[in-house]
């Protein structure tokens, strides 16, 4: 076994084990910091251009799902499995020998023992220190010496194994994960009371998963705490396949329904806004802008057009307009119609500004050098709506996801490991007992693979059983 | 007396006992030890009833739930899992030192819940997401979790004393316990919390999973939990497949509760789902 393949000799390293678990904990601290999968715009505007370009280059918006973190995973899974390989080929005959056999000698190096002395002989101590030692421990093996006999016990061998568990623990849940984003979908979708749908458009593509039957929303109910705060959304679904009902059952959060493999969650809930008067529609080819200068506290009133150059007033730099939305998206909400920009202070880095139509101080939150808005009036006022007119939508979370179950075996696989690996240890105890004049002299040693500062507490407590055999009698 | 003026008293039993366990060391006689003992033996006690009691007094409102749903809350029950783990050690080891390094801990919990004008200590109706069953376990096992790492942070404090009160000379740290056994209990604590940790982190995916359909969505509550996994599976590989032992792991312990407070208090000021425990 010295010459070992250098890339197996890599991976079984412990160091390497110590390097990725630090090197994943450190990495990880970014995606916490960083807000994951948000909308290109926002980010542009919190980090400028340049860190845009070189945290996007390293995939640090979507820092998770990176090719260098699954990297680190990676590493750390051939890690898992290099070691164990390693170690439990080393190990195996230890655990599982033909015959337990005991060496006297490995139980001599071992200074920390109990002694005391009996008035009996050996022989007569035997039946009564063996029933005592057949209790405690499993295996149990006698041998005469000398001047007596020696009595070899054991327990819990198998302990050893714990460890395997963990490991493999690991790799179910990493298995149960991949499987669950080869096979599984997720995605959202809106129903209106009284409607139904029967597939999903996902998160994360622009994949449609078809369901094979149909989610009905027959209603969606809130109901409030007297102080006003939600206490349970309840949607009431029917399930309809093949034209015919086949279940109906309510979902509230933390009790989804669970359909063919598919569960249906329910995640939030919207009012269906009412027909209005139709807004004055916003024309592209008449923008008017207003630039504030903080300094001075002056409003200037300009025309722009879009892709022409303007200069802003008292030489606070240049401004473009880009394009104009119909639904423009800021930090993950809909701001609805905007005009996108790029504003070019004097001697600074250009920077992407977004204008919302209907939110004219929208860019204060900028706190810039300079505030710019659109002008646009709003002609009609909203009529108040009655309560009881109000219309719901029910936010479901649809989930497909056939990994969990090995993943929650790894969850089981992870916790009876550790409870075995770190609380149970592979017990041996050896009980010495020689002839000492018409007495005997006995000497107890215990030796367990964990845990000796234990061991030796239960090595302790078998001499005072076995030295109470004497008062029993 | 309701639950919160009894919760006062507790606060102010945890300044007594960790005054009484300081006493104690310093002056190294058994009178104060003693003292401090059945003042920490009733405060936790306290801290138990006042526990119960404000889930008594939730259920009187008609809005009832275990007392783990907030800041507050949370901090109540940390307290008290400090306590009941500490009173354990002071049981099983028959020594009191551990008693000056984990009390003042519990204190600043407490006083913290109580004090802190950000922390509303209101007993409030649960949201709709916060309704399960796992409720209770996932946040009963962190909780454990949280308080053996940080009774390992104590002990391991008394280890880097201890080790220079070897190098300096005598004083009174030379009466902390011997390295050997602050090293072990560290590493004990460690085991403990290492499991507690692990199911407190699974039980919180399950839940996850029965309440948005993902066991794991790198939320960063979730993520640091996650951080503070690793960086206590790290120590435990270096104890036991490299031998590390005393300074190093002692280190790599506080390290491991700095990450434990970041998971528990700063990961608030981050955005994320996890927005529950934040006031």
């Amino acid at each position: 076994m010295a010459d070992k393949n250098p890339i197996w000799k890599f991976f079984i390293s412990v160091k390497l084990t110590v390097v990725l678990l630090l090197s994943l904990a450190a990495t990880s601290i970014i995606g916490t910091l960083i807000p994951q999968n948000a909308n290109p715009e926002a980010y542009l505007h919190t980090y400028g251009a340049f860190l845009y370009r070189l945290f996007d280059l390293f995939n640090i918006f979507d820092m998770y799902h990176s090719w260098w973190f699954q990297l680190l995973l990676l590493l750390l899974t051939c890690n898992i499995v290099a070691c164990s390989v390693e170690r439990l080929s080393s190990t195996w005959k230890l655990i599982f020998p033909q015959k337990i056999s005991f060496k006297r000698s490995i139980f001599e190096k071992i200074k920390q023992n109990e002694q005391f002395t009996d008035p009996r002989t050996p022989d007569e101590l035997e039946p009564a220190f063996t029933a005592v030692i057949r209790k405690a421990f499993g295996v149990l093996h006698v041998e005469k010496t000398e001047t007596g006999l020696t009595i070899f016990a054991e327990k819990w061998r198998w302990t050893r194994l714990g460890v395997y568990v963990v490991h493999s623990s690991i790799l179910f849940m990493i298995a149960g994960a991949m499987i669950g984003s080869l096979f599984g979908y997720s995605g959202h979708v809106n129903i209106p009371e009284g409607e139904r749908v029967d597939h999903v458009q996902l998160s994360n593509s622009n994949r449609v998963e078809q369901f094979g039957f149909e989610i009905h929303n027959n209603d969606f109910d809130i109901s409030f705490y007297p102080n006003g705060t939600p206490k349970e959304f309840r949607s009431k679904l029917t399930i309809r396949e093949n034209n015919q009902d086949v279940l109906s059952q309510d979902i509230i959060v933390n009790d989804p329904l669970r359909y063919k493999g598919i569960s249906i969650f329910m995640s939030h809930y919207g009012e269906i806004a009412p027909e209005r008067p139709p807004e004055p529609a916003f024309s592209a080819d008449d923008i008017q802008l207003s630039f504030m200068v903080s300094a001075s506290g002056m409003i200037y009133k300009r025309k722009a057009e879009i892709g022409k150059p303007l200069d802003i007033p008292e030489g606070m730099g240049k401004f473009i307009l880009m394009e104009f939305r119909e639904s423009a998206v800021f930090m993950g909400q809909n701001i609805g119609q905007a005009l996108v920009g790029i504003l070019t202070p004097p001697g600074g880095q250009p920077v992407e500004i977004t204008l919302p139509i209907h939110f004219p101080k929208f860019d204060r939150m900028r706190r810039g050098n300079v505030v710019i808005s659109v002008i646009h009036e709003h002609k009609h006022e909203h009529p108040k709506q009655k309560p009881e007119d109000i219309q719901y939508y029910s936010g479901l979370q649809i989930v497909k996801d056939p990994g969990v179950w090995v993943v929650y075996t790894g969850f089981i696989f992870m916790i009876v490991g550790i409870l075995i690996t770190f609380f149970m240890s592979h017990q041996q105890v050896y009980i010495d007992i020689s002839k000492k004049g018409k007495k005997s002299q006995i000497r107890v040693i215990g030796k367990a693979n964990k845990n000796q500062l234990g061991m030796d507490r239960i090595t302790k407590n078998i001499a005072r059983t076995l030295a109470q055999t004497s008062e029993a009698d | 007396m309701n639950s919160s003026q009894l919760l006062s008293v507790v606060t102010f039993g945890y300044a007594v006992a960790a005054t009484l366990y300081l006493a104690a060391w310093i002056f190294q006689k058994p009178f104060p030890a003693n003292l401090a003992k059945w003042a920490a033996i009733l405060t936790v006690l306290g801290n138990l009833a006042g526990f119960f009691l404000r889930w008594v007094e939730s259920y009187q409102l008609g809005i009832g739930h275990a007392p783990m749903s907030n800041m507050y809350e949370s901090l109540v029950f940390f307290a008290l899992t400090i306590g009941v783990i500490y009173l354990y050690i002071e049981q099983r080891y028959q020594n009191f030192f551990v008693g000056a390094f984990a009390t003042p801990i519990a204190f600043l919990a407490m006083a913290y819940a109580s004090m802190s004008p950000n922390i509303n200590d209101r007993i409030q109706p649960l949201l709709p997401a916060l309704k399960s069953n796992w409720l209770i376990a996932h946040v009963l096992t962190c909780f454990f979790g949280y308080a053996a790492f940080a009774i390992a942070f104590g002990v391991s404090i008394m280890f880097l004393l201890k080790l220079k009160a070897r190098n300096d000379g005598d004083g009174i740290l030379a009466f902390l316990p011997k390295q050997r056994i602050l090293d072990d209990l560290t590493h004990r604590m460690v085991l403990f919390g290492f499991l507690f940790l692990s199911v407190g982190i699974i039980t919180g995916a399950v839940w996850a999973n029965s309440a948005w359909g993902s066991y794991w969505s790198w939320d960063p509550k979730e993520t640091w939990s996650l951080i503070t996994w690793f960086v206590y599976a790290t120590l435990l590989h270096a104890r036991l497949i490299r031998g590390w032992y005393g300074k190093k792991i002692a280190y790599l312990s506080i390290l491991g509760f700095m990450a434990v407070l970041f998971t528990y208090f700063g990961v608030n000021y981050l955005p994320g789902l996890h927005s529950y425990g934040a006031s």
